[in-house]
């Protein structure tokens, strides 16, 4: 035997594995819902408390505010506003590109950048797209999931919605990645933030709506859907076959 | 020169042979070309029928038996969505979930129809064996805006010349029939099978009465 092991590791080992065991058990002890939870969900009684807790501010504050911005400004002023932040997103797209050693997706991710911003008035319009360059969108949750990063458990945060723990940790590296917040003014940086929630909840106006009607369970078809998408997306929308469903049904 | 004869006219009938082997697999559509085909005739039809373009859920449910349910094997589609609790679920249960989950699938795709316009598509090339009994189909949908992926899961029916049928699809990444069974077996848990059957046709009634109030409100 090593002595110098020997020595380390009576002290420590046991104190890694109760800490190692305190978290298993923080993150079991949110899972009341027994055999039935889902396996990506473990803290799903908890999910569901802030999934309420947004849905209130949606219909409070969120949804009303998006509608009125949908109502009152013509279409070629919204396409505008989400052009423009698609332009700087299409920036940190290319960097996440570039982490993600796809030459040809970040090469085009910049050069949209340059043709929006010079020609398109500061992305203002979408020329790139008419000249068919594709967009690449990545983020940097993306990024670790192409270097291996499991998703980990769903995650619903406040304001923000549905996440997954890997797409949590990389949310500060996101905010850093998007220009936005590198303005220095306050005042025009949390316009500007406010802004692009406005414009995205805008786009989601329909599918919200849909979402409505088709769910038996919103917060389950949430769930299901995003982290399917978010999979499908770390893999450019070719991802392996995951288990083999549980195709319960008899063929006839 | 008369056995050169002979095996022409050998050679002839061996490629004749060949051609009404050809023809027969002819018969038999690729999963891919049948794909194909439908989008084109689906696309068509949106384009041309303005009643499917104001969503309008009777006409589309009777294009779709027409041309569609043909194609689909809904049987396996809701079974796969229900799960577990299919074995035990009795014939008469069984059509119920089938027409209730049909409805509400309808509406979900009735309110987007005004929105597909100018649409053009694209699939990619189909890599499967000649020997697969499965085959994904990817194909991506194109209009204003970023292109929207659309695959299809296809089972060939067994038996010669049946075809292939389509038992899910994925927009987005999102397979539909995955995307249900939870929620299925959520209610399932709660209320039983005749649970499950009721609440899809409470939601389908409630959908039904709130689409009829838009146009009004």
């Amino acid at each position: 035997m090593n002595p110098s092991a020997q020595t380390m590791n009576p002290r420590r080992s046991p104190r890694v594995k109760r800490l190692l065991l305190a978290g298993v058990w923080l993150l079991l002890s949110g899972c009341a819902s027994g055999p039935t939870a889902h396996p990506h969900d473990p803290m799903e009684p908890f999910n569901r408390g802030v999934y309420q807790f947004n849905d209130a501010v949606d219909r409070a504050v969120v949804k009303p505010v998006a509608t009125a911005y949908r109502d009152v400004l013509p279409s070629p002023v919204r396409t505008g506003v989400r052009n423009f932040f698609a332009n700087l997103q299409d920036a940190w797209s290319g960097v996440n590109n570039a982490l993600q050693l796809k030459p040809q997706a970040t090469v085009e991710s910049f050069v949209r950048v340059g043709v929006n911003s010079v020609f398109g008035l500061f992305g203002l319009i979408d020329i790139a797209t008419e000249m068919r360059i594709p967009r690449h969108t990545e983020d940097f949750g993306q990024t670790l999931g192409y270097w291996g990063v499991g998703a980990g458990p769903y995650v619903v945060l406040p304001v923000l919605g549905p996440s997954t723990l890997r797409d949590t940790a990389a949310l500060p590296v996101d905010m850093q990645g998007d220009a936005v917040n590198h303005v220095s003014d306050v005042p025009a940086r949390n316009s500007a933030t406010a802004l692009k929630l406005v414009d995205k909840r805008e786009q989601l106006l329909d599918a919200s709506k849909m979402l409505e009607q088709v769910a038996l369970d919103p917060y389950t078809f949430t769930r299901d859907a995003f982290l399917q998408r978010r999979r499908n997306l770390v893999f450019d929308g070719n991802p392996p076959d995951e288990e083999p469903a549980p195709d319960a049904g008899e063929p006839q | 020169m008369n056995r050169r004869g002979w095996l022409q006219a050998l050679g002839l009938i061996g490629l004749t042979g060949v051609g009404v082997l050809r023809l027969a697999q002819a018969a038999e559509e690729a999963p891919d070309a049948l794909i194909q085909r439908l989008t084109r005739e689906a696309l068509d039809t949106i384009e041309a029928d303005k009643a499917v373009q104001a969503g309008d859920v009777a006409r589309i449910m009777v294009l779709l038996d027409q041309k569609v349910m043909p194609y689909l094997n809904f049987q396996r589609m809701t079974a796969s969505a229900v799960g577990p609790a299919w074995r035990q679920a009795t014939a008469q249960q069984r059509s119920q979930l089938q027409a209730e989950f049909k409805t509400l699938l309808v509406r979900t795709y009735a309110g987007a129809m005004s929105q597909a316009k100018n649409l053009t598509f694209e699939i990619k090339p189909l890599r499967a064996a000649a020997t697969d009994k499965e085959v994904v189909v990817r194909t991506l949908i194109k209009g204003r805006g970023d292109p929207v992926q659309l695959d299809y899961r296809l089972e060939k029916t067994p038996g010669e010349g049946a075809g292939w049928k389509i038992y899910n699809l994925n927009v987005l990444g999102v397979w539909l029939v995955d995307t249900y069974r939870s929620q299925f077996s959520q209610e399932i848990n709660a209320k039983g099978i005749d649970g499950l059957i009721a609440t899809l046709s409470e939601r389908n009634k409630a959908n039904a009465a709130g689409s009829a109030q838009a146009p009004k409100g």
